[in-house]
């Protein structure tokens, strides 16, 4: 049970992390390849350990990403829960994929997510450059790789030690 | 229902399937958009929340503000003498232009009782802090550090020291959200200082500057000419400096000119801004206003 809680605490506080790495300010230079952080670390978890966050986690780590951007409600939400429930669906057949293809899955997610927030701004009527948005699903998947690589080591090592 | 408790659950329990799970909430967010789309539906839920992660902005905005005040505390003695010198000398002019300000005040004052017009009053103001926290990178929004509580409403104008920053957009109980001028979906009343003419200053986005584009071909505006805020609509008090006109063509195949401006305040170097409250109902009668500058 003490395990349990404590890896609670531990994804509590990584999704904490995660929601001030998405607004924590940047240059202007490097702020439009900022990353959709939270969007790649659930993306890891569904892939990599599905259940350990449920789809009720991406639509409360959604209305926090919507409170902190003054975005419309709902509007990270939405676009969280779809591609975490896509890749729940489907961990099982990705997650035979070598990590190449892995890649390019994550990518056309964050793609996803992406669009989703775009059509959603365009739907309310705000007015959004589309040209600018190429760049966070590409930063995300180096992200997600660069994730990965440290996570999936550190669980090899303690498989083994086991 | 705690999110984390659900975090060990195996699979199946509850009984709902994730698909059914993933539709429902999925309808709940369009719900929650279409709500928040509308009016202010979700005014009181959005405070509620922005009081849930206030603590992430703080903990964002931390380093920054202890870096700044790290810096005032071990500035070297010298550089602090001279900035106490520079601003003693900033006040000095400032207080000799109040002075004659205060007696055009009061002559203006005269002759808008003479005109029978509703006069024109000093607003109130508090200064507020802007938090470092970068919201959405395709939109000029900043939060501040004052809210509700501080009696910020929605719609209340941001100024600084050198002009018109923007709107507050939303007020949470601790924060708030306002958006710059130059965001690609602000507009403002503004007029130009020289002749009066009114005309709308909508923001460019990205490139950080205003666009005049209601200004027909013959209209008389050019370079240099300064903008202010012309009242009008109410949300803006009167006579601030918005920007200055940089850029103007006039195409003999086009109905209206482009004309481009600066904005007047420092809108990316700010840290520090003013909330004006610019109450039409405050508004006392000219005589009161008069009497206030002249007891006999």
């Amino acid at each position: 049970m003490q395990g349990r809680e404590r890896s609670v605490l531990v994804s509590a506080v990584s999704l904490v992390l995660m929601l001030s790495l998405a607004v924590v300010p940047l240059p202007r230079m490097i702020a439009p390849f900022r990353p959709d952080w939270v969007a790649v670390v659930l993306l890891y978890w569904s892939l990599m350990a599905p259940r350990r966050f449920s789809l009720l986690t991406a639509f409360w780590m959604g209305v926090a990403l919507d409170t902190l951007t003054g975005s419309l409600l709902g509007q990270h939400a939405l676009a969280l829960l779809v591609i975490v429930y896509v890749a729940e669906r489907f961990h099982l057949r990705l997650r035979v994929f070598p990590v190449s293809q892995l890649a390019l899955t994550v990518l056309i997610l964050l793609g996803l997510y992406e669009f989703i927030l775009f059509w959603v701004d365009g739907v309310a009527g705000r007015t959004v450059p589309l040209i600018e948005r190429w760049a966070p699903p590409l930063t995300g998947t180096l992200a997600w790789l660069v994730l990965l690589a440290l996570l999936d080591s550190r669980r090899g090592e303690a498989r083994a030690r086991l | 229902m705690s999110a984390p408790g659900r975090t060990t659950s195996g699979p199946g329990r509850g009984g709902v399937s994730a698909g059914v799970r993933f539709l429902l909430l999925s309808v709940f967010c369009l719900a929650l958009m279409v709500l928040d789309q509308r009016d202010q539906h979700l005014s009181r839920v959005r405070g509620a929340l922005n009081l849930v992660v206030y603590p992430v902005r703080v903990v964002v905005d931390f380093p920054f503000s202890a870096w700044s005040s790290l810096r005032t505390t071990f500035a070297a003695r010298g550089s602090l003498i001279a900035e106490n010198e520079q601003l003693k000398r900033e006040r000095l002019n400032s207080e000799f232009r109040l002075q004659r300000l205060a007696a055009l005040e009061m002559e203006n004052a005269r002759l808008r009782e003479l005109l029978d017009s509703t006069a024109r009053v000093g607003s109130r103001a508090l200064i507020a802090e802007i938090l470092s926290v970068d919201l959405d990178p395709y939109r000029q929004r900043f939060n501040l550090n004052r809210g509700v509580v501080d009696g910020v409403y929605v719609g209340q104008a941001v100024l600084d020291a050198h002009g018109v920053v923007g709107q507050v957009v939303s007020v949470g109980p601790l924060t708030s959200e306002a958006v710059l001028v130059t965001d690609v979906d602000a507009g403002m009343p503004v007029r130009v200082n020289r002749n009066g003419l009114r005309t709308i200053a909508l923001g460019m986005g990205g490139s950080g500057r205003l666009r005049l584009p209601y200004l027909t071909n013959n209209a008389d505006v050019e370079v240099g000419d300064l903008l202010v805020s012309s009242g009008l609509g109410g949300v803006f008090p009167a006579d601030y400096p918005v920007g200055r006109v940089t850029d103007v063509r006039r195409r003999p195949d086009q109905q209206f000119a482009d004309v481009v401006a600066e904005p007047a305040s420092a809108l990316d170097r700010d840290r520090e801004v003013l909330l004006v409250w610019n109450a039409a109902d405050e508004v006392p009668r000219a005589s009161e206003a008069a009497n206030l500058a002249d007891p006999h």
